[in-house]
């Protein structure tokens, strides 16, 4: 899309790109796909996120699974990074954190594959607005 | 495809493991089992839920009942009546949520009343790179809003009526300054970003351009509509790579949807930003210091009158607003002045973000209502002290601020309370100090902070922190006298009356606070020559326990500086004059004949 010349423009982005992360913020279709989103901020990459966003996108690749795996900012858990949150379709996110390499290979095989949760989850302690 | 139908989270924290949450999953489990249900139902622990004062707590997904202070015999009860027949187990429900209906989101839910996302609404929530993402969660919907439905004086009102104050420090009224911005008349004015986040242990500021630049940018051009600028800076410390780089992308990627440059969504207003980069000069946060530094002139400050809101820029009227306070922008004009107003205390609206650092298990970002307590944050958000330690003080506002004890903590938090207590809000970084921590020690390290940072233009900041932090090195020392104490105060009071700019006015706070608060333990290190909390090396001594030493000679051996001295199989003795006190004696002995006082 090139230059937005009225409201109307930025609203029509904002429906289409509605649907997009709607996915990601309610996902009711058990249909959808899987969203894998690694914070990546300062601290996330100083404490790895990059080699365990590559890991996920990869894998979720070659084994076969319909996933979209995106980069986001500071998930605030500082003390547990690299964090990552998971949301299978018509799910809750899940946040896990300390995800190292190992961790990530359970968070795929358990809890993607079989909606079995591994060690690691950090409960969302906040409320954000609409 | 999710093959457990029901998982119960139990919280992991170490508060609630303290209180028997692992026998609780533990009973959880075996009921589980006992009823056959384990392919159905999963129970797994968790980290902490940012509830300490009501753990343990366990939730029941996907159902969302959060059940709190249970106890392992609460188990069948929870498994009969909730996994088997559906029914909430109602007493041990949390008193937040009784009653109401189950809501999918967790974090929309009403759970968490504690802590308010405003200004990290859309961190580690949204792609930073993809505005498409931004659009999507109503940005630049606020800035459609002010170009279509609003003059610049309502969008001032607003603003104003919403009872913002500067996120960076101060505390001054976004409102009225950008009031004063917009009656001055000039040919151009400015908007500029101060994201030169200076304070030791904190990082908010960077999270926010790093997780949700456009929101930056566009409270910038709300801004540059509201006061009559057409160009926006940012300035940002060097330090900060990502952040530079995702505000790049950003700002290009807004310039293509033509939400920068010229005619904003088909209206006549223009407005662009630009990137100043600083070297990461703490004085550079100071707003003169800071226009001095993008005009290429050094980073120092000058006297204000004239405010930058009459002459900044070069010259020209200039707003100076923090990343934080523009970050809650855009919310209040999409959201109204009245709902951000409603949240907060008196004179303190809105929410504030807080990086939690030191000996807290928690580290990292919180947002929570102005008018919180220090107690609520520490013990429930963060989780409590490291290691089961006690707490001992916090130091709100960097360098700046001062430190808060046992006796301040359940003050509400806000601009004000704050700066009555003897500390201040500073721009939000909060360092958790436990009992090992030496507090003359504490004010000497933000001390020499200072005395790093200061731009060396007047001489009571350039000479007299330099004073102070001798005399703090003097006392860790052992060499103080009761007299230097005095000396420290004078001293103190004298900076802060005057001190150029911000920085020299709040440097000797650190040494205020913890005299005020912890007079106790500098005379301990002056008249005594011991450090409470063992931390001050100088004031250290390791002796041999006559009757514990074998004279085994492994201490003897390990000593780098042939301080100790003794026969095989006799009593050994230190030179206090040689030791170094390393400490290698103590960690060799195997027979705990080393004292340390």
């Amino acid at each position: 899309m090139g230059k937005l010349n009225s409201l109307a423009d930025l609203t029509k982005i904002r429906e289409e790109s509605r649907h997009r992360i709607g996915l990601r913020a309610k996902s009711d279709s058990p249909e959808g796909l899987v969203q894998v989103r690694v914070a990546m901020a300062t601290c996330g990459m100083a404490a790895g996120a990059r080699t365990i966003m590559d890991f996920f996108a990869d894998e979720l690749d070659k084994r076969g699974i319909g996933a979209i795996v995106t980069p986001t900012g500071c998930m605030s858990y500082c003390y547990a990074e690299p964090t990552v949150e998971v949301q299978l379709p018509g799910t809750e996110p899940v946040v896990y954190g300390f995800v190292d390499l190992k961790r990530a290979d359970e968070i795929i095989e358990k809890y993607i594959k079989n909606g079995e949760l591994v060690e690691g989850i950090i409960p969302v302690n906040y409320e954000t607005i609409d | 495809m999710a093959k457990f139908r029901m998982h119960l989270l139990v919280c992991g924290g170490s508060t609630c493991r303290s209180s028997e949450s692992d026998l609780i999953a533990e009973s959880l489990r075996r009921e589980i089992e006992e009823k056959g249900l384990q392919a159905e139902v999963q129970v797994i622990m968790t980290g902490c839920f940012g509830l300490c004062g009501k753990g343990p707590v366990v939730r029941v997904m996907p159902d969302n009942a959060f059940y709190v202070g249970v106890k392992p015999e609460d188990a069948p009860v929870i498994v009969a009546e909730h996994v088997i027949k559906g029914r909430r187990v109602q007493r041990l429900l949390y008193a937040g949520t009784a009653g109401k209906e189950p809501v999918s989101d967790p974090k929309h839910n009403g759970f968490h009343r504690k802590q308010i996302r405003i200004a990290l609404r859309n961190c580690g929530f949204i792609n930073p790179e993809d505005i498409d993402e931004y659009i999507a969660r109503d940005g630049y919907a606020a800035l459609g809003r002010c170009l279509t439905e609003m003059s610049p004086a309502q969008v001032v009102e607003q603003i104003k009526l919403s009872g913002l104050r500067g996120r960076g420090g101060g505390g001054f009224p976004t409102g009225l300054k950008w009031e004063i911005a917009s009656r001055n008349k000039a040919d151009q004015k400015y908007v500029v970003c101060n994201a030169d986040e200076g304070d030791p242990g904190a990082f908010m500021d960077r999270s926010v351009l790093e997780g949700d630049p456009h929101s930056v940018l566009e409270a910038m051009a709300i801004c540059g509509y509201a006061i009559g600028a057409t160009q926006g800076l940012i300035y940002i410390r060097a330090e900060y790579p990502l952040a530079i780089q995702r505000l790049k992308t950003a700002i290009k990627q807004a310039r293509d949807y033509g939400l920068l440059g010229e005619q904003i969504l088909g209206t006549n207003f223009m407005f662009d930003i630009e990137m100043r980069y600083g070297a990461g000069a703490f004085v550079c946060g100071e707003e003169t210091a800071l226009i001095h530094s993008m005009e290429g002139e050094r980073g120092e400050p000058t006297n204000k009158p004239p405010f930058p809101a009459e002459s900044g820029f070069l010259g020209k009227p200039t707003n100076v607003n923090n990343v934080e306070t523009l970050a809650s922008v855009p919310v209040i004009i999409n959201k109204g002045a009245g709902w951000f107003s409603s949240i907060g205390t008196e004179k303190s609206k809105g929410t504030k973000v807080f990086a939690l650092a030191g000996k807290i298990n928690n580290v990292g970002l919180i947002e929570v209502p102005m008018g919180t307590t220090l107690r609520e944050v520490i013990f429930e958000i963060g989780g409590g002290i490291k290691n089961g330690r006690k707490f001992k003080a916090v130091q709100t506002g960097g360098p700046s601020g001062g430190c808060l004890t046992e006796k301040h903590l359940d003050i509400a938090i806000d601009f004000d309370n704050l700066i009555a207590a003897g500390s201040m809000m500073g721009s939000g970084g909060m360092i958790v100090m436990d009992e090992d921590d030496c507090m003359v020690s504490v004010a000497k390290f933000f001390l020499e902070f200072t005395v790093e940072e200061s731009c060396g233009k007047c001489s009571p900041c350039r000479i007299g922190n330099k004073r102070l932090h001798e005399l703090l090195t003097h006392i860790t020392k052992g060499n103080g006298t009761m007299a230097d104490l005095e000396r420290l105060r004078n001293m103190s009071l004298v900076i802060k009356d005057t001190s150029l700019c911000g920085l020299g006015q709040s440097s000797p706070n650190p040494v205020l606070s913890t005299l005020a608060n912890f007079m106790d333990e500098y005379v301990a290190h002056v008249s005594e020559k011991k450090c409470p909390s063992g931390q001050c090396r100088d004031l250290m001594r390791y002796t041999i326990i006559y009757d514990k030493c074998v004279g085994c000679t492994a201490c003897a051996r390990a000593c780098p500086v042939n301080a100790i001295s003794g026969e095989r199989k006799e009593v050994h003795f230190i030179d206090q004059d040689k030791c170094i006190k390393c400490g290698a004696c103590f960690e060799k002995c195997k027979f705990a004949a080393v004292l340390i006082n």
